[in-house]
């Protein structure tokens, strides 16, 4: 994945609780095989509607998706946190994530900034009366901040996790450099465990 | 302090701890399907790594497969395109596959556990949230996301952040009627679609412990409906007996060791729980969810709630706009409410047991005029098990539609879709906006009540069906 240090634009309040993965990313979209052009199933079913946030004009070219609380929730598909980067986002804001989504943003450079409701309201109150208001959000620091409205909030993310965004580093490269222990574990597992063939 | 079942799980997996990673943890099964695999294997191919186990991965088609007509091309182009990439990335990387029209051909959590695969005390993980299906064996199962599947791929282990443990204890006896599915929409009514995210939750109590492993499955099916980490139960004389002599179980002095190590597997009495729900299972009665969300649950027979009736602000607003997309009324009783179709089918409740649950409400009734109705096995096996047992038949003279195994209408990746604005039961996991198609309107219910609900046209139970 490419690095990320830190996220800095505008945001788009999409105010409403529990906008599930079907939601991001309606499942006929799934069945694709590609990895990229998820842009055009983001919340495909809300974007015919032209009140939908999204295709209000003052929020077009925005990098920060706000969400309400639960956002992500439901299916693994990894193709939600591709719709939304590929649309353009580089972070998304809630108070909960779905756990699998939140888990497939880190492995993608998707900055999953979970912070207190009483914040996100704030910010998305911030961003209804000024579309123009500028947001910044720092993986080192952990950090999200809107200056001009005096907000700023702290967010957790995993010492690990921040190395791979900070230094878009591969999973996959990082856990072979374990392969020594993973052979000795496997050496030692029981040999009645089953196999597939 | 002694430890939960979760936390012995998890330590028997660890293949490196510390140095400020999350542990790495062996994976003992890899469950794949079509949807969320062809980006990992092109993965593989662009990285040139090869899979470390592909006896410990194992391949079926499910999620796009038509139900009908199998025999016939897939007629989607698209679908066709992801399966035939399937079948071709398992053909390069040698995994067993399980493809449409194979008897042992189903939906992904229903295949494994009935081949023997899903033992307790493993670590299984599938690119499909409803993985947590395979807890019910006492087993650490989850879903994961595309990555993922390519990291178990290439490596066998994925790292893992520490969960938190969360107990959910089920007392008493359910009354006459209630189910499995009741039990788990009862809990979510409980706890809510947040409820249990960062935990691993076991579920116990003597309501649990009575459950057969077809009822355990649709409980922990459920589980990443909280959002739970994972969902499991202890195994005991139940798991024994449904596994012993499945084609992948232990055998002849496997099968003692086995049976001993199993046998450690389970909480220990003085450990401790970072969160506990407890649920009075005698109050379970049949439910069905009403909005949008699968928090969102009533029993059979009450009112549509309204707004008003949350204090949490985002539940209201949620409650608001669930009430517009299901076209409903405030207080509108559901036994008023009709219904357009009926699905009996989904990895929440497509196995043996339930579809003998629902054949047992049908036999000797008709669907209601006009309904349309589906019922699809989980799997090649049950459904040839359904028929020697005459189950087709009996859901056959009722008027229901019976079909080929697969996905099918849980969420419509195939041609078994809802139209805008119908209306169903189905016995299936979520009731999201446009799960089953778009605008389609979603009701979760246990098999038995998705039954009685064909038959009176209305949301029903058995016992309305006697009245």
């Amino acid at each position: 994945m490419d690095a990320v240090q830190v996220v800095q634009g505008r945001a788009v309040p999409l105010n409403r609780s529990d906008v599930d993965t079907d939601q991001i990313i309606p499942s006929d979209w799934l069945k694709r095989v590609e990895r990229t052009g998820f842009e055009k199933g983001l919340f495909s079913e809300w974007r015919d509607d032209t009140s939908f946030v999204l295709n209000q004009e003052e929020y077009i070219g925005a990098n920060i998706l706000l969400g309400g609380p639960n956002f992500g929730t439901g299916s693994s598909r990894e193709h939600a946190v591709w719709a939304i980067q590929q649309y353009g986002f580089a972070a998304v804001v809630s108070s909960r994530f779905g756990p699998i989504f939140k888990n497939n943003c880190t492995k993608n450079g998707l900055v999953p900034v979970e912070i207190d409701q009483e914040t996100v309201a704030a910010l998305m109150r911030a961003v209804e009366d000024d579309p123009d208001l500028e947001i910044t959000i720092d993986v080192a620091r952990r950090s999200i901040e809107a200056p001009a409205v005096d907000i700023s909030a702290h967010f957790e993310l995993s010492a690990s996790v921040i190395e791979r965004f900070l230094e878009g580093l591969d999973d996959i490269g990082i856990t072979m450099r374990s392969t020594d222990s993973i052979d000795s574990y496997e050496s030692n597992r029981p040999p009645w465990k089953p196999v597939t063939k | 302090m002694g430890k939960t079942l979760s936390q012995k799980v998890w330590e028997q997996h660890v293949v490196r701890t510390g140095g400020g990673q999350p542990d790495l943890l062996y994976i003992d099964l890899h469950l794949i399907h079509e949807v969320t695999s062809p980006q990992a294997f092109d993965g593989l191919r662009i990285t040139k790594r090869p899979v470390r186990r592909p006896d410990l991965t194992i391949s079926t088609e499910d999620h796009n497969i038509p139900t009908k007509d199998i025999h016939l091309p897939i007629e989607d182009p698209v679908s066709l395109k992801q399966v035939q990439t399937l079948r071709d990335n398992c053909k390069e990387f040698d995994i067993r596959l399980f493809s449409m029209g194979d008897p042992n051909n189903g939906i992904v959590h229903v295949v494994g556990p009935e081949l023997g695969l899903t033992q307790p005390g493993m670590t299984v993980v599938c690119g499909d949230s409803h993985t947590s299906t395979h807890g019910a064996f006492g087993a650490i199962a989850f879903g994961i996301g595309t990555s993922e599947v390519e990291h178990v791929l290439a490596t066998q282990t994925l790292p893992q952040p520490a969960q938190e443990t969360m107990s959910i204890t089920v007392n008493g006896e359910l009354p006459e009627g209630s189910t499995a599915k009741d039990v788990v929409l009862a809990i979510l009514g409980k706890v809510g679609t947040g409820g249990g995210i960062g935990a691993i939750a076991e579920f116990r109590g003597p309501v649990i412990e009575a459950l057969s492993m077809e009822g355990r499955m649709t409980v922990c099916n459920m589980a990443i409906e909280f959002g739970a980490k994972a969902g499991l139960i202890a195994p005991d004389q139940t798991t024994f007996d449904y596994l012993k002599g499945r084609p992948h179980a232990p055998a002849g002095d496997d099968w003692d060791t086995a049976v001993a190590a199993w046998t450690e597997l389970n909480t220990d009495d003085d450990a401790v729980f970072d969160r506990e729900v407890v649920l009075d299972g005698s109050t379970i009665k049949p439910h069905v969810s009403w909005g949008t969300n699968p928090g969102q649950v009533i029993e059979v027979g009450a009112q549509i709630p309204s707004p008003s009736d949350f204090a949490d602000p985002a539940d209201q607003d949620a409650a608001q706009r669930a009430l517009e997309y299901m076209g409903f009324e405030a207080g509108t009783p559901t036994n008023e409410i009709k219904v357009d179709t009926v699905f009996i089918g989904s990895c929440t409740n497509s196995r043996i047991e339930d579809l003998r649950a629902a054949a047992a409400v049908v036999k000797g009734h008709k669907v209601k005029d006009g309904m349309r109705t589906l019922v699809v096995p989980g799997s090649g096996l049950v459904k040839a098990q359904a028929i020697e047992e005459g189950l087709d038949q009996i859901f056959l003279e009722a008027g229901f539609d019976w079909r080929e195994p697969g996905c099918s209408m849980c969420l419509a990746m195939n041609p078994d879709k809802l139209a805008v604005g119908e209306r169903c039961a189905s016995t299936s996991n979520r009731n999201f906006e446009g799960r089953q198609g778009r605008g389609g309107r979603t009701h979760l219910v246990s098999p038995e009540v998705a039954a009685a609900t064909a038959i009176m046209g209305t949301f029903a139970t058995p016992a309305d069906l006697e009245a």
